[in-house]
């Protein structure tokens, strides 16, 4: 255990000073970029729930992603115009609270991954990933055709959304929101780890016969476990809304749940750290190399290749060893 | 007359053309031990299998604590009392041996869907966890790997995660297998005070412990149960000797 706590915490210290230098030197883009790594971060964090503790390989994540991004969306550009959502048979209005935004994406986002999870947890292997991503792809075709919030266009937004006693406007303040509810989530994730629910959750992964036996319904730790999951995932996607200022169906593609899965493998499928690690090595690769060739995703496949072939722990798994089952 | 604690009737089950139970009909009394054996095929495992719920007869009924089960599911049945220990290990590989452990003594106390505490600081689980490990023997391994045990070990594993389950009875398939001769006698020993817990239903290639324990012994050949009585009346019958345990004189 020592050693990955070790790299666990040399990435919060770099996680925390390097947009401390930028923000000292006033290099504003490296803090976005900083922002963009702690949500989408998050969002990895969601996802390793159900992969990496519930084995679940779910490419629809971008489902609740897209979802808590749209949540964000819809009720910021009603605040925007000063119209209701809807007034029959009760009004709802806009907001541009963040607390707000985010409890109604991480609600939204839940009762979708309930819903999704409750039809594709019925299958398993080549087929709940199939399934999963079929809702994804339901969703985002669905959202291209929602004339109402910009269909294909997308939707932007002037202003970014507020949090009291915190200037969101100025990048660092945002970002320490950001940092804030990543490591709250972090802390929960860890938790939940070594919870009871963990263990069983786990031991389902592991062989789903033994927990029946032991009176358990993996179905049940299952649903429980996409459920959770999704709920991150789509506080993840509202915050990145709020970051670009722009929700689209982008984020609804099955391309975002491929990169989602892509900073969890890189990282270290079932690391609580693997996903911080994981989008910050993206970013840092699409920053670096995506200035030297158009081309910087071949090194990305080659070097996830190299990971799924000889680092199954990811990154972390590399430079740390074998994880220790936890006592 | 008590009443049985598990009761198969008429039991059969067809793997196309195989008849892998015909006609199986047992019973097993509280405190006893009822052997089940057979040679290699003869659909000992498949029996177990759908008294526990895994596999669905395609006719007969299983009674268990003189309630009908025939159509619950493995977790119902599991949460009436039946403590199963698998013939190919199913342990949680990644696990230490004392999780395992945990991980019974929580399903059976219905803990699974808690959030927060650390489930191996609780001492309402490892009580029983560490209690079930120290009687069969794995006290010593409780912080292994379960996937660096050797195979005996994850035998004796097996019946303590059961144990952890405080059943109402046993299902036991081949719990001796790979334990060696100083292991199989100290299983022996040990079965030998759990039927006054719980009744078991053992499977057991290893004559001499089934000889030693078994109330009654119960011969399935080809699907078939040829003969039940105590260990004299199989051992005194011909029917048996011609289709079972002369190989074993035989080797
Ligand atoms: N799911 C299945 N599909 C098809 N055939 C099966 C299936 N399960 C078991 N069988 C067959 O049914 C027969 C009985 O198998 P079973 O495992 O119950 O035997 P057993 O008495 O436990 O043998 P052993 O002593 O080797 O453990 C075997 O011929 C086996 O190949
Ligand atoms: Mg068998």
């Amino acid at each position: 255990m020592g050693r990955e706590r070790m790299f666990n915490a040399a990435m919060v210290l770099a996680l925390v000073l390097v947009p401390l230098w930028a923000w000292m030197t006033a290099e504003p883009f490296i803090i976005t970029l900083a922002t963009k790594v702690a949500i989408l971060a998050l969002a990895g964090v969601g996802l390793n729930i159900a992969l990496g503790l519930g084995g679940l390989i779910s490419l629809g994540h971008a489902a609740f992603f897209g979802i808590g991004g749209y949540a964000m969306g819809i009720l910021a550009s009603h605040a925007q115009t000063a119209t209701p959502l809807m007034e029959w048979p009760f009004l709802i209005e806009g907001t541009n609270q963040m607390p707000v935004i985010w409890l109604v994406a991480v609600v939204a986002s839940a009762l979708a991954a309930l819903i999704i999870g409750a039809l594709s947890l019925r299958t398993s292997g080549v087929y709940f990933i199939m399934i999963t991503l079929a809702f994804g792809q339901m969703l985002f075709y669905f959202a291209i055709s929602w004339s109402a919030y910009g269909g294909e266009d997308g939707l932007s937004i002037w202003v970014r959304n507020e949090f009291p006693g915190v200037n969101t406007l100025d990048p660092i303040q945002f970002l320490a929101i950001c940092y804030v509810i990543l490591g709250a989530v972090l802390v929960f994730a860890a938790r939940l780890a070594r919870s009871p629910f963990g263990l069983a959750l786990s031991a389902a992964r592991q062989t789903s016969e033994r927990v029946e036996t032991v009176g358990l319904t993996p179905f049940r730790l299952r649903l429980t476990a996409f459920v959770i999951s999704g709920a991150i995932t789509g506080l993840a996607g509202a915050l990145f809304a709020d970051l670009n200022r722009f929700i689209s169906p982008t984020m609804l593609s099955w391309h975002t749940s491929g990169e989602i899965m892509v900073f969890v493998i890189l990282g270290g499928v079932g690391r609580l750290y693997g996903p911080v690690v994981g989008a910050a090595l993206y970013i840092l690769l699409e920053h670096l190399l995506g200035g030297v060739s158009d081309y910087w995703q071949v090194f990305l496949g080659v070097l996830l290749l190299l990971i799924v072939l000889f680092a199954r722990g990811g990154l972390i798994g590399a430079i740390t060893g074998r994880e220790v089952a936890h006592d | 007359m008590t009443e049985p604690v598990l009761r198969v009737q008429n039991i059969c089950k067809s793997f196309g053309a195989l008849k892998a139970s015909d006609d199986v009909s047992l019973d097993l009394y509280p405190g006893e031990i009822h052997a089940l054996i057979g040679p290699n095929g003869a659909g000992k495992s498949t029996l177990i299998k759908q008294i526990c719920g895994g596999l669905m007869p395609d006719s007969g009924r299983i009674e268990v604590l003189g309630r009908d089960v025939t159509t619950l599911d493995t977790v119902a049945r599991a949460r009436m009392g039946l403590g199963r220990t698998f013939q190919i290990s199913s342990l949680a590989m990644e696990f230490t041996v004392l999780q395992n452990a945990v991980l019974g003594a929580l399903g059976a106390r219905g803990k699974a869907f808690r959030f927060f505490g650390n489930v191996m600081k609780d001492e309402t689980l490892l009580a029983p966890a560490r209690r079930a490990l120290e009687r069969v023997g794995l006290e010593e391994d409780a912080s292994r790997r379960t996937a660096d045990l050797s195979h005996g070990q994850r035998r004796q594993l097996e019946v303590a995660v059961a144990l952890t389950l405080e059943p109402r009875l046993f299902l036991l398939d081949e719990p001796m297998a790979g334990l060696g001769g100083g292991g199989s006698k100290a299983l022996t020993a040990f079965l030998d005070e759990l039927r006054h817990e719980a009744p078991i239903l053992l499977v057991e290639h290893d004559m001499d412990a089934v000889f030693a324990l078994a109330d009654r012994i119960s011969v399935l050949v080809y699907g078939k149960v040829i003969a039940t009585g105590t260990a004299e009346d199989i051992r005194a019958n011909a029917e048996v000797r011609r289709a079972y345990l002369g190989e074993e004189d035989a080797a």
